[in-house]
């Protein structure tokens, strides 16, 4: 008896020690330039419960990071155990120099056994890093968590899926914020604790000069709901007007998105270019105007839930994706549709 | 001091080729269909080749882990302008699950072996679009990294380096040596000329194995199937822009 006793103890005592034991995935959240959390590090947490495990999140950003740490905490449903911050003058534009070690740290302090981002310039450019000095093999753009070893992504342009398993001890893992829903905010209140992270930092081999980022009342492209996509065949940067006025008819939910044609002419800036290397979209309603339809271009938007084509051209392949095609002039037709939804 | 430059090349499906998943789920289709140079390596390649004619580069290594037909590849590199190239021979299964963190293993113990100054390579590959070696290699060596290149100015040791980020554009400076990954409009690559490929032919290329080179490439993932995506039902159309709009509403989507 007293045996038996003595062993219940000692696996009491055990799982106490496993019931302590931290989280079990870190999210790398993003805070965008006025301080805001980044709508991917949403989609992100979805994925995150989809592994079942607590999570703890990481926000790294030279000012206003508690301010994207209070964002967070509307999520306090999602199992999030803990928010670390990093304020450092040091961390402003977020050099992958100087923020890895500082993610390195936190992994060895804690252990997790996944790391998810949101993919973004920012987390493909630090995640595989850190996994390299992990010696780990980081996997990118998930659209499936099947289970803690199991997931799928898309290669050659999204034509085939990959279903794979990871051997790792510790999973790294960017998220493909079109496949997972956006997380839902808490309807109660509750308070998930907020951890400054010690981070003091030493970076002499890269440095930041400067930033050309537009500016603009209109929503994100990965984020808005209805998109309207130029290729090369509006001619020239003065003629983008045109996607702008429409998109500015919808004020908060529409945006302008562009081919990689379009930004090579230099007609609008890079962030544009929606595709295989540019931004993957998936709004509600994508129309693609004198877009042709290259498999490269298809791969960002292909997940749209309407897609409207507008081309000269009646045979080209956008058409063959397209739920309502229109053949015709874009530049007789793009008034006219100003015109009429002006008057809706 | 002229720098001397490692630029990484990939030979991918080609990028026009309509990719066909194997009934049996086990791969895609390579067999008989057309290989290149990925497009990225091709830029990557070029930036190489634009340094060595501003006389800021003195050496250029090619270098492709695969099969024998990555010798393809590298006389390619070679008849654009590098001057020597090293294939580090993976073949058979082994080439079939080699991983971007081997491949950035392999990578960075040549780097160090010719002690080079910067390592050129594409942003990603355009068949496993993982976007990773470049950061992982620049891990490796503790080296700074500029990746989604769309300029590079090399001067005293430092590359300053205009990227393309997820607003808009970003400059950084790194210090000698690094990595760059090259982005789209990093440049418009030139094609090879006749001459140039003769004289290919004679530049040395030197093969060696991950042994060689103290790697194990030992994969981490495993890949459990392949398979299609589903096919987008399109093809509809409208004759005005009154049933468009029509349409919309009706959806209610506008």
């Amino acid at each position: 008896m007293m045996l038996h006793s003595r062993h219940f103890l000692n696996r009491l005592a055990t799982s106490t020690i496993h019931s302590r034991c931290f989280a079990g995935t870190l999210v790398l959240a993003e805070q965008v330039d006025n301080g805001k959390l980044a709508p991917v590090t949403l989609n992100t947490l979805t994925a995150a419960s989809q592994l079942k495990q607590d999570v703890d999140c990481v926000i790294f950003g030279s000012e206003k990071t508690n301010e994207t740490a209070n964002e967070l905490q509307k999520f306090n449903n999602l199992n999030i155990k803990r928010i670390f911050v990093a304020e450092n003058a040091a961390f402003k534009n977020l050099l992958s120099e100087s923020v890895t070690p500082a993610l390195l740290d936190l992994q060895k302090k804690n252990n997790y056994t996944h790391i998810l981002g949101g993919s973004s310039t920012f987390t493909k450019s630090i995640l595989p890093r850190l996994a390299a000095l992990l010696d780990v093999q980081p996997i990118s753009d998930i659209t499936k968590v099947i289970d803690k070893d199991q997931f799928m992504r898309l290669i050659y342009a999204g034509n085939a899926i990959l279903k794979l398993k990871s051997n790792d001890p510790i999973k790294i893992l960017t998220v493909r914020g079109t496949a997972f829903e956006a997380a839902k905010p808490a309807t109660g209140s509750g308070e998930v604790k907020v951890e400054k992270l010690d981070s003091s930092v030493k970076n002499d081999l890269s440095e930041f000069v400067t930033r050309q980022v537009q500016q603009s009342e209109r929503p994100e492209l990965p984020s808005a709901r209805i998109i309207f996509s130029g290729g090369r065949a509006l001619k020239s940067k003065e003629n983008f007007k045109l996607l702008y006025d429409l998109a500015d008819l919808f004020p908060g939910q529409a945006t302008v998105g562009a081919s990689r044609a379009a930004v090579d002419a230099g007609y609008c800036p890079n962030d544009l270019q929606i595709g295989q290397t540019g931004k993957i979209v998936a709004p509600e309603l994508y129309i693609a105007i004198g877009i042709s339809g290259a498999i490269q271009h298809i791969a960002g938007m292909k997940d749209s839930k309407v897609i409207v084509a507008i081309n000269k051209d009646g045979d080209a392949p956008i058409f063959s994706i397209a739920d309502y095609g229109l053949t015709g002039d874009l530049f007789k037709i793009l008034p006219e549709l100003t015109e009429k939804l002006k008057k809706k | 001091m002229a720098i001397r430059i490692l630029v990484g090349v990939k030979r991918a499906i080609d990028y026009a080729v309509k990719i066909q998943v194997k009934t049996d789920k086990t791969g895609v289709v390579t067999d008989g269909v057309k290989h290149s140079m990925n497009p990225f390596d091709e830029i990557a390649v070029e930036e190489a080749i634009r340094l060595k004619e501003k006389k800021i580069a003195q050496e250029i290594i090619a270098v492709s882990c695969g099969p024998a037909q990555c010798q393809e590849t590298l006389r390619t590199a070679l008849a654009l302008g590098a001057d020597r190239a090293i294939h580090v021979e993976v073949s058979g299964k082994d080439y079939e699950m080699l991983q971007p963190l081997a491949v950035s293993k392999l990578i960075s113990a040549i780097a160090k072996k010719e002690n080079v100054d910067l390592i050129l390579l594409g942003k990603q590959a355009i068949d496993d679009d993982s976007n990773q070696t470049g950061q992982m290699v620049a891990g490796l060596l503790s080296w700074p990294q500029a990746v989604f290149a769309s300029k590079v100015d090399i001067k005293d040791k430092q590359a300053e380096v205009v990227r393309e980020i997820d607003g808009g554009l970003e400059t950084i400076r790194v210090k000698l040596p690094a990595v760059i990954t090259a982005d789209l409009r990093l440049n418009q690559p030139r094609f090879a000329n006749l001459p140039s490929i003769q004289k290919a032919k004679k530049k040395p290329m030197a093969k060696m194995s991950p042994k060689d080179l103290g790697v194990d490439i030992k994969p981490h993932l495993e890949y459990l199937s392949y398979e299609e995506p589903p096919k987008r039902q399109g093809g509809g159309r409208v004759s005005s822009v009154d049933e468009l709009i029509s349409k919309l509403k009706e959806k209610g989507l506008i």
